[in-house]
């Protein structure tokens, strides 16, 4: 624990938020560690960006405590070692790519050159078209590359992938990797739970401005008991979903899909019933369905 | 110690001249800024100032109204340059990203003070241009080059206006806002028209506003002031920048704190 509480880059202390009466955070307590990535999630509304808009100084706190580098942090010095790309950049149009990249690089003590930020991000051929006349996806890694420009210690990317292709989104966790990889802090917040999955040392549920659940990706799913099971059965869901054990039935695409507190039972019950059945599978639940069940709890 | 902090002066100094450079370069290449910001006062100048007032008063409109179109001109520059940019980029998000970034405090204002004075000083030549080539002024190069400056500094005040303009109203509410306050302001100090051509009243309440005060520093350069002191109405504008700024900076302080992006 000790040595963990050095290597804090970043750091909430019984935060609290309440704008006008809506409650946003509640007493949150969230630490940020050298060379991890920590994925913050759940549902809409329930205080994540709030939580980065505290770590950067953006939204001012009602209680608690905020560090970044150990300062305040609306220090320059504090965030002249992070890096930021928020969900709505509002860049203007008519900027071009490299007059953004240049100002921003400016910001920092020892910037990326641009030959690494164009190649970190997949800048190739952008540098000189003007922003507003690029696509969506590579709007996204515009703002990528201005969020890792500086070199930072410490990156947030809230929500980084949202409206970018699969291909696109792979290419920018290959990206995140590379950086963690060269010790690099992330702080992510993401919709897509196979981010975090792909992507996440830690993860943070959050839910109405606690924390519902925190820990590895593996030990969020261990939470949640339940299995999956698919198979090509004569049986129908409604009949299944009567079963003991069984907590939901569907048929998708002429597969039968059930979700089981304890997958043994039903197997052995599924095979009795028909013996014809085939191509059985049994997984456990994803990380999605963990996080449905935690904030289903909570709710 | 002190190369170390030389350097850090240096970063910072660059980072507000590489701001100002492209966010003129920026707006330069927008249309919809450019073409009313230089055009306006340009086109306006050659009709009242020069097709319609020939023949009359021997040139005299012609150099009253290149002191007073210049004012209107740096005027639109720095309410719409500043203010409606300000307001779009508060809607949009820009302004938030870049006060996560550590962007140094003042070099986004800086950036757009700078804008505006550049405009300024195109407007403010392009009215020479015209005024000597087709209005027939002639003036003292010290005339010339108090007129330039008072263009280019006259941009401040207004710029302080914008600035609290922007920071009340939506990016899209922003434009009729400005228009609303900037072309009747312009009227009623008497930058279109002469103050004793308009009714008495007006003239009156004109020292109310600050484009006013602009405007006869402007006119006593060209001999058509009313013999008002340039220091009072320079005091006067001085006193506009101060309070619209600190108006403006603590509505944005504010606003950081609400709620979404």
């Amino acid at each position: 624990m000790k040595r963990e509480g050095a290597d804090v880059l970043a750091e909430l202390r019984g935060a609290r938020k309440v704008y006008a009466k809506l409650l946003a955070l509640d007493g949150l307590d969230l630490q940020l560690r050298g060379g991890e990535l920590l994925a913050l999630l759940g549902p809409n509304g329930v205080g994540k960006s709030t939580a980065i808009g505290l770590l950067l100084g953006l939204i001012a706190i009602d209680e608690g405590e905020v560090r970044l580098f150990g300062q305040s942090p609306r220090m320059l010095s504090a965030r002249r070692q992070v890096g930021v790309m928020l969900q709505s950049a509002g860049i203007p149009e008519a900027c071009k790519v490299i007059e953004l990249l240049e100002v921003t690089r400016g910001y920092y003590a020892e910037p990326r050159t641009l030959a690494e930020c164009v190649a970190l991000a997949g800048l190739d051929g952008l540098l000189h078209r003007s922003y507003g006349k690029l696509s969506g996806g590579q709007q996204r890694r515009v703002q990528f590359a201005l969020a890792i420009c500086g070199r930072p210690k410490l990156l947030f990317l809230d929500e980084p992938t949202t409206g970018l292709d699969i291909e696109a989104r792979q290419g920018l966790w290959k990206a995140i990797r590379a950086l963690i990889g060269q010790g690099c802090s992330v702080l992510l917040t993401t919709h897509y739970l196979e981010e975090a999955e792909a992507l996440a040392d830690r993860v943070v549920v959050l839910g109405e401005g606690r924390i519902l659940a925190e820990g590895s990706v593996e030990s969020i799913r261990a939470r949640v008991a339940h299995r999956r099971i698919r198979c090509t059965t004569r049986l129908s869901a409604e009949q299944i979903a009567t079963w003991s054990h069984v907590r939901s039935a569907a048929m998708e695409s002429g597969r039968a899909e059930l979700i089981v507190d304890l997958a043994e039972p039903v197997i052995l019950r599924l095979l009795i019933e028909d013996p014809d059945l085939a191509d059985l599978e049994v997984h456990r639940a994803g990380l999605s369905e963990a996080f449905i069940e935690l904030t289903r709890e909570a709710a | 110690m002190n190369s170390l902090t030389m350097l850090r002066s240096g970063h910072v100094y660059g980072c507000y001249v590489r701001e100002a450079r492209y966010e003129f370069l920026r707006l330069a290449r927008t249309p919809s800024f450019v073409l009313p910001t230089l055009l306006f006062p340009a086109l306006f100048y050659l009709l009242f100032g020069v097709v319609l007032a020939r023949g009359h008063a021997g040139g005299d409109a012609a150099r009253y109204l290149l002191a007073t179109y210049g004012v209107f001109g740096i005027m639109g520059a720095s309410l719409f340059g500043f203010g409606v940019t300000i307001a779009i980029e508060r809607e949009r998000g820009f302004l938030t990203l870049k006060r996560a970034l550590p962007m140094p405090p003042g070099a986004y204002l800086f950036a757009k003070l700078m804008m505006a004075m550049i405009f300024a000083a195109i407007i403010s030549l392009m009215l020479d241009i015209l005024a000597v080539t087709l209005g027939g002024v002639t003036l003292a190069p010290n005339q010339w080059l108090a007129l330039f400056g008072i263009n280019v500094f006259g941009t401040i005040p207004f710029c302080a206006v914008g600035l609290w303009l922007g920071t009340l109203v939506s990016g899209s509410a922003a434009p009729a806002l400005v228009n609303l306050l900037y072309l009747p302001m312009s009227f009623l100090s008497g930058l279109w028209l002469p103050l004793h051509l308009l009714p008495d009243f007006i003239s009156r309440f004109a020292p109310l506003w600050p484009s006013y005060h602009l405007g006869q520093i402007a006119l006593g350069v060209v001999g058509g002031s009313a013999g008002t002191s340039p220091l009072m109405h320079a005091g006067a504008l001085l006193a506009t920048a101060l309070a619209f700024f600190s108006l403006a900076l603590r509505r944005l302080d504010r606003a950081a704190d609400a709620p979404g992006s």
